[in-house]
């Protein structure tokens, strides 16, 4: 990579731990980040799923939309600032507890996919609402809220003066709990404010590998003494981009820009369940009527999870029945380290979607074997708390 | 014997008439862990820059081009089972095959050890 290029692009409050670190800089989403690391992403895949993988994603779109006359009423200006946002969405952001985070999606008039976000409601700041949108679609996401909110909310963007460091794997609450004790008493997706340092972090528990873990919000100023402070602990490796996407992808888990965009819908992507039972019942989301009619059956399309046989069928390689007939697309595929095969995501039509329907994927002219099977291709372990 | 080197980064290690072909360090380093290799079918009679075989890391899948004309005359089948052999042992056990050579002049035309190290520096 030449120095120009590196320098053109935005730095997170962590890059000279980075290079300091040894990891192979790329340009992502307009960002210098690592891919990895020297022990490479094999090492740093596995490391994560035994013990704790510290990332940076500060290139992410953190922010606060908060209500600019709140009443003080809980309750009240908590309905305010779901009313803003649910046009928008697909989610009951209105029925989230204190503290509650959500995965949604931010649709178009045609229910086409402009965004996956996180959502959650402000535990102590009644009419306050974290948002966590996407690298590359973040300054479109962000007017669309801000032209959402008018005069009565105001987005406050958290990704020019924070870092968001996310810890991952199953040691991650271990880890939290001696840097950041409360933290770790928090629910699977919950999130809270906690000091640290000189300043206040923000910590949700969540993340999108498939592991246990957490995303932390904290400001610039205390970025790399928290890094630094994880990172004594022996259970920490810092973990780049590369292994980011092999663990999502091994959770099944769909990326925007690959496996989401703005034509696939909701039950398309099989993301079905980000469709709250209230907005369904309402039918007031956007592209609610191609939505709920793919909901009783009328889809031509399904994101389905395969096993390949032999080389990786990566993005844009056709899907191909048993008689060579292309019947769809790969949209996300690799190598899974954790299995030691090839995986891929894709669309094909419903009929062909079926756990255990044998398939085919071209890779380089040549058809080789695939089947699909049920997500995640290595099972989640999400912390959840016994009742 | 004598090892010669491509601008793409493989390498030829030339005896006689037989030539063994594999990628350098310095790309195995590039490409990061190796998780499949695609390797070309013996008799298969290549042109000097024709795509001969594929090296596929975690992230992505790059093309080995043949650095001179010549029929495959062995493949690395160890390769199949092992494709990490490429990032530990890459000038030697993690070779990806042999060519007999078909026009000795196109091995003169490449990068000697100085030229080679001197576009990885």
């Amino acid at each position: 990579m030449a120095e120009a290029q590196i320098a053109d692009l935005k730095q997170t409050p962590l890059f000279e731990r980075h290079q300091a670190a040894g990891g192979r800089i790329v340009p992502f989403g307009g960002y210098a980040l690592p891919v990895q690391y020297p022990t490479g992403i094999m090492t740093e895949h596995k490391w994560t799923r035994e013990q704790a993988g510290l990332f940076d994603v500060s290139h992410m779109g953190p922010s606060f939309l908060v209500l600019n006359n709140p009443t003080g009423v809980a309750d009240a200006d908590h309905a305010a600032i779901a009313a803003i946002i649910e046009p928008l969405i697909c989610g009951d952001i209105a029925g989230l507890k204190p503290g509650q985070v959500r995965y949604t999606l931010l649709l178009n008039a045609q229910g086409g996919i402009i965004d996956d976000l996180m959502v959650a409601r402000s535990p102590n700041t009644p009419g306050g609402l974290y948002i966590v949108v996407n690298a590359g679609t973040k300054d479109n996401d962000f007017a669309l809220i801000e032209a959402a909110a008018g005069d009565k909310a105001r987005l406050i963007r958290a990704d020019g003066d924070h870092a968001l460091l996310a810890l991952q794997g199953p040691e991650a609450v271990n880890v939290i709990a001696n840097e950041i004790p409360k933290a770790a008493d928090l629910g699977f997706m919950n999130y809270g404010a906690f000091s640290w340092g000189q300043d206040t972090v923000f910590v949700a528990r969540s993340g999108y590998t498939g592991e246990d873990g957490f995303e932390i919000l904290v400001h610039k100023h205390d970025a790399l003494a928290l890094w630094d402070a994880l990172l004594t602990d022996t259970r920490v490796k810092p973990v780049g981009l590369g292994a980011r996407d092999s663990l999502r992808l091994e959770a099944g888990l769909p990326l925007y820009g690959h496996d989401l965009n703005d034509t696939v819908s909701p039950i398309e992507a099989d993301l079905g369940f980000a469709v709250s039972k209230r907005r369904r019942e309402a039918a007031d989301f956007p592209g609610a009527e191609r939505i709920l009619a793919e909901r009783d059956g009328q889809l031509t399309r399904k994101r389905v999870a395969l096993i390949v046989d032999g080389a990786p069928a990566r993005e844009g390689a056709d899907i191909l029945d048993t008689d060579g007939n292309i019947v769809g697309v790969v949209t996300s595929g690799g190598f899974a380290p954790s299995l030691g095969k090839a995986i891929a995501l894709g669309f094909v039509p419903p009929a062909l979607a079926v756990p255990g329907t044998k398939l085919q994927v071209s890779v380089r002219g040549r058809a080789q074997a695939a089947e699909t099977v049920t997500a995640p291709f290595v099972p989640h372990r999400y912390f959840r708390k016994s009742a | 014997m004598t090892t010669k080197f491509t601008p793409d980064h493989e390498y030829i290690r030339v005896d006689g008439e037989t030539g063994t072909v594999g990628i350098t360090n310095y790309a195995q380093e590039q490409l990061g862990d190796i998780v499949f290799v695609e390797l070309p079918a013996i008799g298969k009679v290549l042109k000097k820059g024709d795509e001969a075989a594929v090296v596929e890391s975690v992230k992505a899948a790059s093309e080995i081009y043949a650095p001179v004309s010549g029929e495959v005359i062995a493949v690395n089948d160890a390769l199949s089972a092992e494709p990490g052999k490429l990032n530990t042992d890459p000038e030697d056990g993690g070779w990806i095959f042999k060519l007999k050579i078909a026009d000795a002049a196109e091995i003169d035309a490449l990068l000697d050890d100085a030229g080679y190290a001197d576009l990885t520096k």
